[in-house]
Order: C-alpha cells, then sequence, then structure tokens
C-alpha cells in the first residue's frame, strides 16, 4: 500500500538540526532483540543515534532529515520480527520522571543519613549504659546534626513543599503533622546537643525521611510503570486519518495533528477518526461506539458523524467540526462539567485520618507539656517530654499504612489486565454496592464474532479464518482465534472496501463482500434468517459460504456477572442500544434489571439517582455516552477498546477480551481497602502503647527508634499481603 | 588525642562518596533501563557507537 503519510506530528527537532522520534515497539512472536533491533536501524542511511529502552519498549532514532524519512524507519522493524507506533513527544510521563529521579535522590540521601546516624547512635547509646565520655557523646551528636541537617533539607523538600501547599489551600494531609514532626526533632536535638545532654534525636528524623521516602518512590514508580504501558498502548492503536489537502488527495495523518475545518476520506470498513458533518459520499455506520446502539444508520451529506463509528459500506468525506458547534459531544462536555464536580468532593482515607491525627496528637503534646509545668518540672523538661510525644507519633507507620497497600494492590491490579488512572481509585472501587454495566463494547466484544461457525464447514471456516487473518477490515476479527496458528497466506491482496483474495494451495480464494465473491444468492438467504447481522462471504474455488457475524458476549461475561452477584453486587445493564438486544443480552446473563435505550443524560441520571439513594455505584462502559455516566459514578472502569473520552474519564482500564477484570478489580480493590483498615487500626494501636510511654517521658531515643521501625515494618508487611489477593480471586 | 576524631569523619568522607557515586549514575541515566542494561553488557556493539551515554 503505497500511501502518502505524514508524521511530521511525532518528529521533534533534536540539537544539531537532528530529527528526533520515539517510537512504541511491539513483538510480534518472539521477545524483542535489543541488538538486532538498534542494529537494524542504525544501518539506515542518516540515522546517528538509536537506542532502544527494553523496560519501557521504547526506541528513540535520531537523524539528519535530508537523508531518511519516517517511513524508511517504521519499515525497516518488521523485517526483523517487531513493529514501530510513533509516539507523540512530551507528555505527563517526562514530568513523573524527572519526579522519580528527584525522589530516588532525596532517597538516597536521606538513605546515607539514616544509616551513619544510627551507626553513632548506637555507639552513644551502649556508651551511656558503659563509659562514654561527655565530649565523645557531644562529639557523635555535632557530627550526627552535621549530617542529619543538610540531609533534611535536601530529602525532606518532598513532604515540606506538600505541606506548605496544603496549609495555603487550608487543607490537612498528612505531610503537615510529618513536617512538623521532622523539624522538632531536629531542632530540639541541635538544643540538646548545645546543652551537652544525653539525648539526640537526629536518628530518629533521619529514619522516618528514610522510611517515608521509600513508600512514596514505590508509589510514583507504580504509576509510572502503568502509565507507561498505557501510552504504548495508545500508539499501538495507532489513530490515523485520510486528511485530504488542497489537491483532494488523501495523506495519512495522526488524529490528534486533524484540525477543526480539515475534510477527511472515510474508506468502508474503517472507523471515523473524527467528529464532523458528511460532506459527501453515503454509507451504513455502526455506532456501537458512540451510543451503544447495533442497528446501523444509514448516512448521507449533511449527517452528523462522531469518532468511533465505524462505517461498513461506502466511502465518506466528513468536514471536522470546529469547537463550539451544536452536536452531540457539546452536549456530553456538558455533562462532563458537571458530573467531573461531584467527584472532587470524594476525601480519600489518609487524609480523612490525618484530619482525625493531627488535632488528637498536637493537643495531646500540649497537654502534656502543661501538666509537666503543674507537676513542677522544669520549662526544659516539659517542653522535651512534648516533643517526644510528637516525634514517637509523627505518622510514620500512619503515612505508609495506605500508600504501601496502595502500590502492592496496583502491582496486583497491573498484573489481571486492570491500569489504574486515578491513583484514589483502589479506595472508590472498595466502597461500590452496584455495578452497571454498558452493553454494545463493554459485555459485547467490540469486534463481534461468526454466529452460524457451527453450521459451516471446518475446513471452510479454517481456509476463511487464514485468509481473514490477512485483512486490515474490522469485521475480519471476527475470525481471531478459528484458523490453524501461525499458517499464513502468501500473495494475499486487500482491495479496500472490497475483501481479499488469495491463492491457497492453487485453489483462488476471496474474503469480502457478497458482490466481490459473487455469492448473491447465499448473501439473499443470510440476510432473510438474520437481518441485523453483519454479512462476510467466502468463496473457494466454486464453493460459497455466508457468514453472520454479529455482536457476542465476551465469552466470560455470564461467569463474571456471577462472580459479581456472589460478591454482593447488584448488577445492571445500561444500554443506548433497542430493547431486543439488549433484553437478549441480560437474559444470557440472568439479570433482572436492565434499561435500554438510554440516552447520555439517562444513564447519567439513573447513575445520580443511585447514588442518591445511597448507593455507590461502578459504571462499566466504554462508548461515548458513557462518559458523563463514567465520570459521575463512584468508580468506573472501561475496556482498552472503548472511545478516548471514555478512557479517559475512567478510574482504570482494563485489557483484552475478557471481562473477569472488572470483578477482579473489585475484588482486589475490597482486600486492599481491608488491608487498609487493618493498618490503620495497627498504627493507632502502636499509637496507644507508645503515647503513655512518650507522655510518662520513658521515651529515649533508643526507644523511639525501635518502636518507629518496628511499626513501620510492621504495616508493611501487611500491606504485602494485597499481593495474594489476585490467586484468591481465580481460585 | 582520640584516634576517633578523624577515624569517624574519615568512615563518613568514604560513605559519602558511595552517595556522590550514586547521585552521579542516577544524574547520568544509568537507571532509567536496568532490563537494557542487563542484556547490553552482553552486547559488543557498543564498542564503535558513539551518542552512548
Amino acid at each position: 500500500m503505497a500511501q502518502a503519510a505524514d508524521f511530521r506530528h511525532f518528529v521533534r527537532l533534536h540539537e544539531g538540526g537532528l530529527c528526533e522520534l520515539e517510537l512504541a515497539i511491539e513483538a510480534m512472536g518472539r521477545a524483542v532483540s535489543l541488538e538486532a533491533v538498534e542494529r537494524a536501524v542504525r544501518a539506515l542511511p542518516g540515522v546517528v543515534f538509536a537506542r532502544l529502552n527494553l523496560s519501557s519498549l521504547r526506541l528513540t532514532v535520531r537523524w539528519r532529515e535530508q537523508d531518511l524519512s519516517v517511513e524508511a524507519i517504521l519499515d525497516a522493524l518488521p523485517e526483523i520480527g517487531c513493529s514501530a507506533h510513533p509516539m507523540a513527544g512530551e507528555g505527563p510521563e517526562d514530568e513523573e520522571a524527572r519526579q522519580a529521579k528527584w525522589l530516588l535522590a532525596c532517597l538516597a540521601v536521606a538513605g546515607f543519613a539514616a544509616m551513619n546516624i544510627m551507626l553513632l547512635s548506637v555507639s552513644v547509646w551502649a556508651g551511656n549504659v558503659t563509659d562514654i565520655t561527655p565530649e565523645t557523646r557531644d562529639f557523635f551528636h555535632w557530627l550526627s546534626g552535621l549530617i542529619a541537617l543538610p540531609a533534611a533539607a535536601y530529602a525532606g523538600q518532598p513532604f515540606f513543599r506538600s505541606a506548605i501547599a496544603s496549609l495555603r489551600a487550608r487543607s490537612m494531609t498528612m505531610d503537615v503533622p510529618i513536617s512538623v514532626g521532622i523539624l522538632l526533632a531536629l531542632g530540639m536535638s541541635v538544643v540538646e546537643t548545645a546543652g551537652h545532654a544525653e539525648h539526640a534525636y537526629f536518628d530518629s528524623a533521619a529514619m522516618l525521611l528514610f522510611f517515608l521516602l521509600c513508600g512514596r518512590y514505590l508509589d510514583l514508580a507504580m504509576r509510572r510503570r502503568t502509565r507507561s504501558v498505557a501510552a504504548n498502548l495508545a500508539a499501538l492503536r495507532a489513530e490515523v486519518a485520510q486528511r485530504l489537502d488542497e489537491a483532494g488527495e488523501p495523506v495519512a495523518v495522526p488524529v490528534a495533528a486533524i484540525r477543526p475545518g480539515d475534510r477527511v476520506l472515510v474508506k468502508p470498513g474503517e472507523r471515523i477518526p473524527v467528529d464532523g458533518i458528511v460532506l459527501s459520499g453515503r454509507s451504513e455506520i455502526d455506532e456501537g461506539l458512540v451510543t451503544g446502539e447495533t442497528q446501523r444508520r444509514v448516512v448521507g451529506p449533511g449527517a452528523e458523524v462522531h469518532c468511533g463509528a465505524l462505517s461498513h459500506e461506502g466511502a465518506l468525506t466528513v468536514r471536522v467540526n470546529a469547537a463550539g458547534e451544536q452536536t452531540l459531544l457539546a452536549d456530553i462536555e456538558r455533562l462532563l462539567d458537571k458530573a467531573t464536580l461531584g467527584r472532587s468532593r470524594y476525601v480519600r482515607l489518609a487524609d480523612r485520618a490525618a484530619r482525625l491525627y493531627s488535632p488528637v496528637v498536637h493537643v495531646t503534646a500540649l497537654a502534656t507539656a502543661l501538666v509537666w509545668l503543674a507537676a513542677g518540672a522544669s520549662l526544659h523538661d516539659a517542653l522535651v517530654v512534648a516533643i517526644s510525644v510528637l516525634i514517637i507519633t509523627c505518622p510514620c507507620a500512619l503515612a505508609l499504612a495506605v500508600p504501601a497497600v496502595q502500590v502492592v494492590a496496583a502491582g496486583a491490579l497491573f498484573r489481571s489486565g486492570v491500569l489504574l488512572n486515578a491513583p484514589d481509585a483502589i479506595e472508590r472501587l472498595a466502597e461500590v454496592d452496584t455495578v452497571i454495566l454498558d452493553k454494545t463494547g463493554t459485555l459485547t466484544l467490540p469486534a463481534g464474532a461468526v454466529a452460524n461457525a457451527g453450521e459451516v464447514e471446518p475446513e471452510m471456516l479454517a481456509l476463511a479464518a487464514r485468509l481473514a487473518s490477512t485483512s486490515h477490515h474490522p469485521l475480519a476479527a471476527a475470525f481471531t482465534g478459528m484458523g490453524p496458528k501461525g499458517e499464513l497466506v502468501p500473495g494475499a491482496r486487500e482491495t479496500t472496501g472490497q475483501g481479499v483474495s488469495a491463492e491457497i494451495d492453487g485453489v483462488p480464494a476471496r474474503l469480502g463482500t457478497a458482490e466481490f465473491c459473487s455469492a448473491e444468492v447465499e448473501a439473499a438467504a443470510a440476510r432473510r434468517l438474520d437481518p441485523q447481522a453483519s454479512l462476510i462471504a467466502f468463496a473457494y474455488g466454486d464453493r460459497r459460504v455466508v457468514f453472520r457475524v454479529r455482536q457476542a458476549l465476551r465469552e466470560d461475561a455470564p461467569e463474571t456477572v456471577a462472580r459479581l452477584a456472589e460478591a454482593g453486587l447488584d448488577v445492571r445493564v445500561l444500554s443506548g442500544d433497542l430493547e431486543a438486544p439488549v433484553q437478549q443480552a441480560a437474559d444470557a446473563l440472568g439479570l433482572a434489571r436492565w434499561q435500554a435505550s438510554c440516552k447520555p443524560a439517562g444513564k447519567i441520571a439513573e447513575v445520580e439517582a443511585l447514588q442518591r439513594e445511597g448507593r455507590s455505584v461502578l459504571m462499566v462502559g466504554d462508548g461515548i455516552n458513557d462518559a458523563p455516566a463514567l465520570a459521575a459514578a463512584r468508580a468506573s472502569l472501561s475496556p482498552i477498546s472503548a472511545s478516548a473520552i471514555a478512557q479517559s474519564k475512567a478510574d482504570a482500564v482494563f485489557l483484552g477480551d475478557k471481562l473477569a477484570p472488572v470483578a477482579a478489580a473489585v475484588e482486589i480493590a475490597r482486600s486492599a481497602r481491608h488491608l487498609m483498615m487493618q493498618n490503620l487500626w495497627l498504627a493507632v494501636l502502636y499509637n496507644a502503647i507508645a503515647v503513655p510511654l512518650a507522655v510518662a517521658g520513658l521515651v529515649t531515643p533508643l526507644v523511639a527508634a525501635t518502636a518507629m521501625s518496628g511499626s513501620s515494618m510492621l504495616v508493611t508487611l501487611n500491606a504485602l499481603r494485597a499481593r495474594s489477593a489476585p490467586n484468591k480471586v481465580r481460585a | 588525642m582520640n584516634v576517633l576524631v578523624f577515624m569517624v569523619p574519615l568512615a563518613l568522607a568514604l560513605g559519602l562518596t558511595a552517595l556522590l557515586a550514586f547521585l552521579w549514575s542516577l544524574r547520568n541515566g544509568q537507571y532509567e533501563d536496568v532490563e537494557g542494561s542487563a542484556v547490553r553488557i552482553l552486547s559488543n556493539e557498543d564498542i564503535d557507537v558513539h551518542g552512548h551515554s
């Protein structure tokens, strides 16, 4: 297919007049060989730099513009068994990469400080019960301070900055008591050291920083991994539109580069890549991804079409809508604005704990100081005891309690094929008691399946499937997994809008429209049998078969729905499709509550009505029409095949052709929330024991170090139990 | 004179060197592709390739 393509949108200018491009690499079959990929690309003329990142499967190429085109790079890779997909430049990922680097540097500094100060502190503690001289102790304390103060000034920044930000916003996060605790521990230790005291708390401050930074770094690392996989998947989907230039010639450009007013050509069998008005052409379009309807709609000049609709029969020229035009999408945007407001009121578990925690602890510390003063202690002693209360309650365990579980649970979700979008999604997923499933594209597979596979001779089916594997037409995906594996058809030619033809074992074979395969008679019979199905004809020699392709439920939909019901969830279907197909699907799944012909406003109204009743709704949907409901629901999931707008509103995206990740997500989230609560109670229990000791003035730095590290370890080890959740799910 | 006065700072200085080495390697991008590095160490290709950082 020699076709003009325009990849300028992806190419960045590098220093020295070089072009730079980032590509997501997908292995076809075997694992990617780093050497082979880099060698193949470096062998191209003009390439000066090629480096594959094997962790993220991204290839960075730099070349001299005049010597090479992007297509040449893309073409070089299939020869060695992988395909490359251009990626858009600078995203939120780069910012997160910088932040991860910074956190890792902070972690290293805090780790260095904690280890070395602990070395000095242990010597002091051992010396205090034997025969250390006051001079040596002072020397060790000053050295500790010399390490701790600059280390805290550097490594404490992530907490200090966020504490200042949250104070400015007049809210309370865990970072405020953390910062207060660290600063007071350091300040008191300096004063105590200057007064030649026996105890200094430099080690507590450094250790606290180290533990907390560990939690924070792991949290970010998990999020980055998810995001990087998601970005690669987006690049693999490679949304390309055929833009017509001034001369009326189609040029392939990435959808992101399309501007309002552009004219776009949509060939039969392609998804419409933009929202717009049909200028010319006539076609039947399948709007499953837009409205959830499986009935096709006939469109002609002047009709409004939406991104994601599948054009079946004829070619269309579409003019891209300008922003602000009265379209379905504008309505959806308005609904979205309203829906997103509602969710932002959700307060995360850790922040709720912080709101309760800081006043209690700070009042306790103040009361301690007053009681000691009243009992006749000196101001200095009373303050030392009060600050030791603050240090020992410094929410190390409390601050790790939630994020540690979150990291482990996000990993478990990742392995089950669920990529988290929102960091607080786990907590919200755990609270749901009602699940609303969209039908088209969510309960059913977007590609459809061959309905009459059982009635056709197996030999013909296998041959058709082999031929189908060479086609790019969306309907051809219905044959996936039906043919023998790995047997390709050499010399297959695709005629756009018609079908594929090839010779198999010397016999001419054709797969495509009824006219293309001259199977009009068989097609008419099949049409009478099932007026709604899409037909694919197959000709092999003189034999003719017509396959009926229609929406099929995801293979494991019934068991997943049963699993959700077993977990005590109220499962419902809410679809934009007509009554008959929705009822059919609901019956197959054994669901009593379903609603058909829902408009986007209807879906969001239903979700809001349920939530007003006090229910927490999990919305699972893929269509543009689901986006407002996805944003309004307490939690939401989208399949990876969903429309871009639905995916951006969903808390998490699940991969693959199965529905099981939906049940797994709820189960993992629930067990994660259970562990979070357990951890919070462990932290409370720790404080219940430690605080009375501190109030009584019995907490020495040795006690503080043991108690704090002990409780942090306990909470972290408990969090690791979230790993085993997916095994329980599978059993 | 107490031997600790220079032995302890000396030990700290050694530790600090290791910390600085780590920070240098971090800034140098050596933790950006740990899986790739495991493969790359067995490859001879980087000997004649420039732009390798």
